[in-house]
């Protein structure tokens, strides 16, 4: 059997690794806006670090199990309980058939990710479960979770035997004694600045627009959604018009539309665009920009494409360590 | 295929520039090269699309890491060799021409009367030229299955809307600039509506889930509005 939706939260949605292979017919990739929580999720689980799990935005949803279930939430500190014990965080958690858990509201970052060992199994779309909301391309026709959504799982995808014995009879579930420091995964503290390379059109832009690209304070405007964040506090102007036409874009491309408001392509980037870009967020703090909410602060800092094709290496190598350390734990 | 500039578009991405303007000739180099890219079966490609005159290559760092250089460094050298192989006016493995079947004008077409205007033509002979095109995909892009489509005549090139409509209906026809396309979706949008089609752009359940392909010739049909209503039965 599955899980049941009882109430859905503000915008929650299944992702996985994202929608390849289909941008030459205008399909996006979609997926986990903060890739990296919703990799951790999974392998805390036991499942491949791309299946489809649930990302959750500002304010979670209400969850029935129908049978015995593990699972593991990652991404911004969120509330969750069962019944009136609160169900920890970054650890795999055996929930028992007929319990319930309800998610609040995140309380520090913006999306906190929920993944159920064997993955959700929706059919897939283009390759892919992920939700494209604003393409209404995926699971439930594209759309967010409502209530009463029965969210599939395989059903041969067990609970970890060795952690399942631990739950009494009379506990709805039971959490794994270790847990994963979400430290270096996810850094919630906003201060920090969010690297980013010079953008294609970096050089038309006026040079007061130069020093405030790397170095001002923008504020993420209230016109943010799974597209792009929109960019507030600071104006950007270029020396002279650009007469451009539309080229590939990707997430963490920043682009310059004529309002002088910078916008921040995300998840659900289209795959293409004719505004100059001005930046393009290094791929390793794509997920520091899922994780701030409208009205945060954001700082971008340079770097160089050689220095943030390093950081993608390094995190890489260190995920695939950390997922092997998880494995044997999972096993023992 | 010296022409050709290869530039990062960040750590994930890169872009191959044929060109910065709207060209047909360019335009074929860049489906071209797109192509042989997917054909190319290069590791960690996670997905190729052509645009007017770039092509937009998403890949995975970690497949060309080593020897020394960055992952952005090995792909472009391995891609310049590839375009190498890219020469004369490459020929495109593309599906047959497609006819559209559009209703012109009305409330289906509710630009169409200004775009006559704009044109010093009657409404008839705007939609007779409109008609009379020979158009090719340039590119998919904007929304899921929206073609970009090349040859509109030069006396209904039309600037956008100042202020874009907030709902464009689906299957609507437009004029924006010098460009013609189709919106396959209800949304926001800024082109000149002239018509509407009853066919399907883009369905993720179809296979292929885009009506048109790039490189795809397209050609127009003017048909009445009794004629658009059978379609939706």
């Amino acid at each position: 059997m599955s899980v049941r939706v009882l109430a859905p939260g503000l915008l929650t949605t299944v992702q996985d690794g994202g929608r390849r292979g289909h941008a030459a017919i205008g399909v996006g990739a979609a997926g986990a806006m903060d890739a990296v929580s919703l990799r951790l999720a999974n392998l805390l689980v036991g499942n491949a670090q791309d299946a489809a799990a649930l990302e959750i935005t500002l304010r979670g949803p209400r969850l029935r199990f129908e049978r015995d279930t593990l699972i593991a939430i990652t991404g911004a500190d969120i509330e969750a309980a069962c019944g009136i014990q609160p169900v920890a965080a970054w650890r795999p958690v055996a929930m028992r058939a007929g319990s319930e858990i309800a998610f609040g509201n995140t309380t520090h970052g913006a999306r906190s990710y929920v993944a159920l060992r064997g993955g959700l199994c929706h059919s897939g779309v283009l390759g892919s479960r992920s939700t494209d909301v604003n393409a209404a391309i995926g699971p439930n026709a594209g759309r967010a979770l409502a209530a009463g959504d029965m969210l599939p799982l395989d059903d041969d995808a067990g609970v970890v035997p060795a952690l399942w014995r631990q739950v009494a009879s009379d506990q709805a579930f039971a959490r794994a004694a270790w847990s994963l420091d979400p430290q270096p995964w996810l850094d919630l503290d906003f201060r920090q600045p969010i690297r980013a390379v010079a953008g294609t059109h970096f050089g038309a832009l006026d040079a007061a627009s130069q020093r405030s690209v790397f170095g001002a304070d923008f504020r993420i405007g209230a016109e943010s959604n799974r597209v792009g964040f929109r960019l507030g506090g600071t104006k950007l102007a270029l020396h002279e018009p650009l007469e451009l036409i539309s080229e590939g874009v990707v997430p963490g491309t920043v682009q310059l539309p004529p309002g002088g408001d910078p916008i921040i392509l995300m998840a659900e980037a289209p795959t293409c665009g004719g505004y100059p870009r001005v930046a393009q967020v290094i791929a390793v703090d794509l997920p520091l920009v899922a994780q701030r909410r409208p009205g945060d602060s954001l700082r971008f800092a340079q770097t160089s494409l050689a220095d943030a094709q390093t950081r993608y290496l390094e995190r890489e190598q260190a995920l695939e360590r950390l997922g092997d350390d998880i494995r044997r734990r999972l096993a023992e | 295929m010296s022409a050709a500039q290869i530039e990062a578009l960040g750590d994930c991405a890169l872009l191959i520039r044929f060109g910065d303007r709207i060209d047909a000739q360019i335009n074929v180099l860049a489906l071209a090269a797109a192509e042989l890219l997917v054909h190319a079966d290069l590791p960690g490609l996670r997905d190729v699309a052509a645009a007017y005159a770039t092509v937009c290559v998403h890949y995975d760092p970690a497949a060309w890491a080593g020897d020394g250089h960055a992952p952005f460094d090995r792909l472009r050298a391995r891609i310049g060799a590839l375009l190498e192989m890219l020469d004369g006016v490459p020929s495109l493995q593309v599906p047959a021409q497609r006819e559209i079947p559009v209703c012109y004008g009305g409330a289906h077409g509710p630009d169409l009367a200004e775009l006559a205007r704009h044109a010093r033509l009657t409404i008839d002979e705007a939609i007779a030229l409109h008609c009379a095109g020979d158009y090719r995909v340039a590119m998919l892009g904007f929304a899921p299955g929206f073609p970009y489509l090349l040859g509109l005549d030069a006396r209904l090139h039309m600037p956008r809307h100042a202020n874009p409509r907030t709902r464009v209906p689906a299957g609507s026809v437009a004029i924006g600039a010098g460009q013609t396309g189709i919106y396959p979706r209800a949304t926001p949008g800024g082109w000149r509506v002239i018509g509407r089609t009853p066919l399907v752009l883009f369905d993720p359940a179809r296979s292929p889930p885009a009506l048109l392909a790039p490189g795809q010739r397209v050609r127009f049909r003017a048909i009445d509005a009794d004629a658009l209503a059978e379609y939706a039965l």
